[in-house]
Formats: C-alpha cells, sequence, structure tokens
C-alpha cells in the first residue's frame, strides 16, 4: 500500500463525476403528452461521484462492485470514449483498451483483413501490425481459418482472435472490461499467462470483472465502488471479501 | 475502511503534468491525416463490402444512374420537349446527373456513418471524423465508373477535339468543391444525427431538393428568364441561385463535358470562373462549420449512441 506513493502514478482521477440524464421523452408526441400528465421528462442518474484515484505505473488494479456501480463508466472514462462532467482524468502512455472485444470487426471480411482493420482501430501503426502479424495469429491459433470471412467463425474463434489482437497492440496501460472468460480452458490459461506476461513487463493493468478466481491471480490491489463512489482501496484479498465472492 | 488515501496536492509530485494526457482529446480532422492508414482500411472495406452478396455487383453502380437518366430523359426529353432548347441534351443530363449522384452518396453517407458505426463509436475512442471522411471517399470510388461512362460517349461524340486544359481543371474543381460541401454538410448532420434522427429524414428532404434547385433537368438560363424578365424579381436572385455550390458543381461538369461535344451551346453562366472560387469558399465555410458543431457534440455520441 505504501508502494504507492513509490511508484510513478499513471492514471490519475482527480475528482471524477459523471452524470447521465436519461430521456423518457424523445418525440414531440410524448414530449406534449408528458408535459399535460405533469409527469417528468428526464431523470438524472448519478454514475460517479467525486471520484479520486491514483494508479501507479506497473499496477496490476482491479476494479470491484456490484452492477450499476459505476466501474464500466469509470473505465470508458480512463480510456476516453467519454468525457467527465467535472474532474480530470489524466493519463500517461499509450492506453489500448480490451473493452468488448471484436467491436470493431466486419463479418464480411476474412480473418486476415480483420486482425489489420482492427488492429489499426486499435491505434496500430501499418508497420507494427505486419510485424506482429504472425504472432497474432499464433496467439489465437486458428491458421487454417484465417483466410475465410469471420461471419464463418464459431464463436470461440471469434473471440480468441478478436482478443488476440487487442492483447498484441503496444501499450502502457491495458484497459480490460470482463472479457477474462474468452475461450475454453486451455485458452484462458493461455490469456492469463499473457496478462502475467504484461504485469512482469511493467505494464499497467486495470481489470472490471465478476471473475474472482482471474482476478486473484492477476491483481494485486483492488478497489470497490459502490454507487459511484470508492468503498474500498487496498489488497485485493480485502476488496474480494467485501465484495463477498 | 477506506485504503490510503490520494492525496490530490501531490499528483505531479513523481511525474510532471506535461507527461500526462488527457484522454478523449482529438484534433478533429487533422488526427484523420494521422489516422490515414485506417481511413485507408475503413475505404477498402466500405468498398469492398458493399457490394458482397449479390449477384450483379458493381454493375449496380451503373444502372441507377442509367435507369435515373432514362426516366428523366424520355419524360422530360421526349414527353416535355426539352430536348429542344438544350442541344445535346442526353449529355447535358447526364453529366448533371453523375455530380448530383456524388454529392447525394457522400452527403447519405456521411450523415449515417457515426450512427452506423455506434459498436465502435461507443466503445473504442478514435477520431470519429474518420468515419464521415471514409464516407465521402467510398462516395467518390462509386462515383467514378460513372464518370468513365459519360467520358466515353464524350470521346465517341468527338470530345477530345474540342477539350482544353480548362475542362479538365473543371472537372476537378467540381469534383473538389461538391465533395468538401458533402462532408461539411455530412459532419454537421452526421453529429445531429446522433441524438436526433430525425437529421436521417432532413437529409433525404434535401437531396430530393437538390435535384431540382440545380440546372441538372433545365438550363441555367431559363432560371434567369423566369425570375428577371416574367416575375420581375432583381438579378441578384439568381446569383445567390448559382453560388449554390452544387450548382456550380454542375455548371463545372456542363463546361467541361458538354459544352465540348456541343456546338450550338448557349453563353456561359456569368462569372463561372469567379463563382469556382466563392463557392470553393462557401464548402469550406460549410467544412468548418460542421467540423464545429461535430466536435461540440462529439463528447455526447457515446452516452447518446
Amino acid at each position: 500500500m505504501s508502494a504507492q506513493t513509490v511508484t510513478k502514478p499513471s492514471i490519475i482521477i482527480d475528482g471524477v463525476r459523471k452524470r447521465f440524464t436519461l430521456n423518457h421523452a424523445f418525440s414531440l408526441k410524448d414530449t406534449v403528452v408528458s408535459w399535460i400528465k405533469r409527469r417528468k421528462l428526464s431523470s438524472e442518474f448519478e454514475a460517479l461521484k467525486g471520484l479520486d484515484l491514483v494508479i501507479g505505473e506497473g499496477e496490476s488494479v482491479a476494479i470491484l462492485g456490484f452492477n450499476g456501480s459505476g466501474k464500466s463508466t469509470l473505465l470508458k472514462l480512463i480510456s476516453g470514449v467519454m468525457e467527465p462532467d467535472s474532474g480530470q482524468v489524466l493519463t500517461r502512455g499509450r492506453v489500448a483498451g480490451l473493452i468488448e472485444v471484436g467491436a470493431g470487426f466486419h463479418p464480411e471480411l476474412s480473418g486476415r483483413e480483420n486482425v489489420f482493420l482492427n488492429a489499426a482501430i486499435l491505434g496500430m501503426r501499418r508497420r507494427e501490425i505486419e510485424e506482429r502479424y504472425d504472432e497474432i495469429v499464433a496467439f489465437s491459433e486458428i491458421e487454417q481459418f484465417i483466410d475465410q470471412e469471420v461471419k464463418h467463425y464459431s464463436s470461440g474463434m471469434f473471440m480468441r482472435l478478436a482478443f488476440s489482437v487487442a492483447i498484441h497492440v503496444e501499450l502502457d496501460v491495458l484497459l480490460v472490461d470482463e472479457i477474462l472468460s474468452v475461450g475454453d480452458a486451455p485458452f484462458r490459461e493461455k490469456c492469463r499467462l499473457k496478462f502475467e506476461e504484461l504485469i512482469a513487463a511493467g505494464k499497467t493493468l486495470v481489470v472490471v470483472s465478476h471473475d474472482m478466481e482471474m482476478v486473484r491471480e492477476l491483481c494485486t490491489r483492488g478497489i470497490v465502488i459502490n454507487k459511484g463512489e470508492v468503498a474500498y482501496d487496498g489488497d485485493i484479498e480485502g476488496a474480494i471479501a467485501l465484495v463477498g465472492a | 475502511m477506506s485504503g490510503p488515501v490520494t492525496e490530490t496536492r501531490d499528483l505531479f509530485a513523481a511525474v510532471p503534468r506535461s507527461e500526462f494526457d488527457v484522454p478523449g482529446t482529438s484534433r478533429g480532422l487533422i488526427d484523420v491525416v494521422r489516422w490515414r492508414y485506417l481511413l485507408n482500411l475503413l475505404v477498402r472495406t466500405g468498398v469492398t463490402t458493399r457490394y458482397r452478396n449479390s449477384v450483379l455487383g458493381w454493375t449496380w453502380s451503373y444502372v441507377r444512374p442509367a435507369a435515373q437518366f432514362l426516366v428523366f430523359w424520355v419524360v422530360l426529353g421526349l414527353f416535355m420537349n426539352l430536348d429542344r432548347g438544350i442541344p445535346n441534351y442526353a449529355i447535358y443530363l447526364f453529366s448533371g446527373i453523375v455530380i448530383i449522384n456524388l454529392f447525394s452518396e457522400a452527403f447519405k453517407n456521411a450523415t449515417t456513418s457515426i450512427v452506423g458505426n455506434a459498436p465502435l463509436v461507443r466503445k473504442v475512442f478514435l477520431p470519429r471524423q474518420l468515419f464521415a471522411v471514409s464516407a465521402v471517399i467510398v462516395a467518390f470510388v462509386h462515383f467514378l465508373p460513372q464518370v468513365g461512362l459519360l467520358l466515353i460517349v464524350c470521346l465517341l461524340l468527338g470530345w477530345i477535339t474540342h477539350i482544353s486544359l480548362l475542362s479538365v481543371l473543371a472537372i476537378f474543381a467540381g469534383m473538389v468543391i461538391v465533395m468538401v460541401f458533402a462532408l461539411g454538410l455530412g459532419l454537421f448532420f452526421g453529429a445531429i444525427n446522433v441524438r436526433f434522427r430525425d437529421a436521417e429524414n432532413i437529409v433525404e428532404l434535401l437531396l430530393l431538393l437538390a435535384t431540382w434547385a440545380s440546372p441538372v433537368l433545365y438550363a441555367w438560363t431559363q432560371v434567369q428568364d423566369a425570375v428577371v424578365d416574367k416575375l420581375g424579381w432583381p438579378q441578384w436572385l439568381v446569383e445567390v441561385y448559382m453560388l449554390n455550390p452544387i450548382t456550380q458543381g454542375v455548371e463545372l461538369f456542363h463546361y467541361a463535358f458538354w459544352r465540348p461535344v456541343t456546338s450550338t451551346a448557349f453563353e456561359l453562366p456569368p462569372g463561372l470562373a469567379w463563382n469556382t472560387l466563392w463557392t470553393f469558399l462557401i464548402a469550406i465555410g460549410t467544412l468548418l462549420v460542421g467540423q464545429l458543431v461535430f466536435r461540440r457534440l462529439e463528447g455526447r455520441f457515446a452516452q447518446d449512441l
């Protein structure tokens, strides 16, 4: 716990608030109807209520909490997909998100073309992709299907390839959102080893997951978020005990 | 219960603030240049998957404008005798239709590009302008075979003997003006479309009007006659009409393709050269406004989609 003051911060989250406005009425008709009935047109939902966090370089942190506690929102703020309403999020180095792998896959393209497309979406340069292409395909273990259209893949094969691309992106900070349940047991073991390799290489890892076994093996620090606030920040065992799994 | 408290004030003790980035900041269209490899891949994907699983494939890029041309030519040219007033009416019609189609495709695709790529916009951060830019480029690729067709017909009619450097320049100027204009409008409506899907319908409506608001089916002189002579309205209305970037694109294409093969062509639109500059500036202005609105709304894309 005290090591944190020595290491250099990799992610700084300073007083971050995020509020969502949920619109109940979209069309003009709905608006008029709910105005006549004196119903509220929109409601506010506060996903994050002034979060302060510092994650140091080389730390592997698990973010735990029940559904709707704001974990994924936090990850989206770190990846830059969303902007905070107030406060600031700062990151150092190249941040890559394993947020729902395969979002950039095009079903009509072959596996090979999809590797290039998805890697480029995740910010890799052409030369980097070409250098790592063989490694990516080898990791996914689907060499013989690589020139087939992705829509003919089984869901396991699809996830393997998507995961394999994402894990080979050059990065300093890796954000992982609930995708540790990829594939069958041997492949999961392979993924775990890959994560450990990244941790050993001094990369920062932020994991959101409900898979406590995986989290226990990978992470040293646990942060529990409850209703948009930090409820616990410390040793991983304490965090797991608090979430009660 | 709470673990180590983060001392907010000492945040930058180990590493200076300047080494940190704020995630999610983009520099708009400038970033598109830095991500050109991805742009390249997106365009290639858009082009190759467009006619996947269709028997005729790329032929559809010819069939649609051909059908459009045929309808207009038969109805307006033969039934309504518009071809008497405009010599070589078929070429006149087709060169206009081709550029209007470029505009429609580019504008419509760019408008729907953000919503169409919702899974990506919601999950991965990348300059979202990429989608609109690639949509316009894909439209351009599909426009090329149509120009090819037009060129072949013109060559058969002896285009090459009357062509000048200015004609070639006019082709490029027309395409650039129309595409920049379409991208600007596409960014504007694409950004609004995320929150209000009405934008798509507005665009459909605008495109319907665009064909008739430009001298594609008729000649600009007919506008002049109607506005000034028949209605007695001031001349500047005609000038405003001519300052529509699409009108200018159409006129430039007429100048490049129809005029060289037509011996009895009537007078050139006044200030065709100057209007090229003005409409180009209007198109750039539209692009800047579109970009501004897009960047203003961009921060909310992920949560509104």
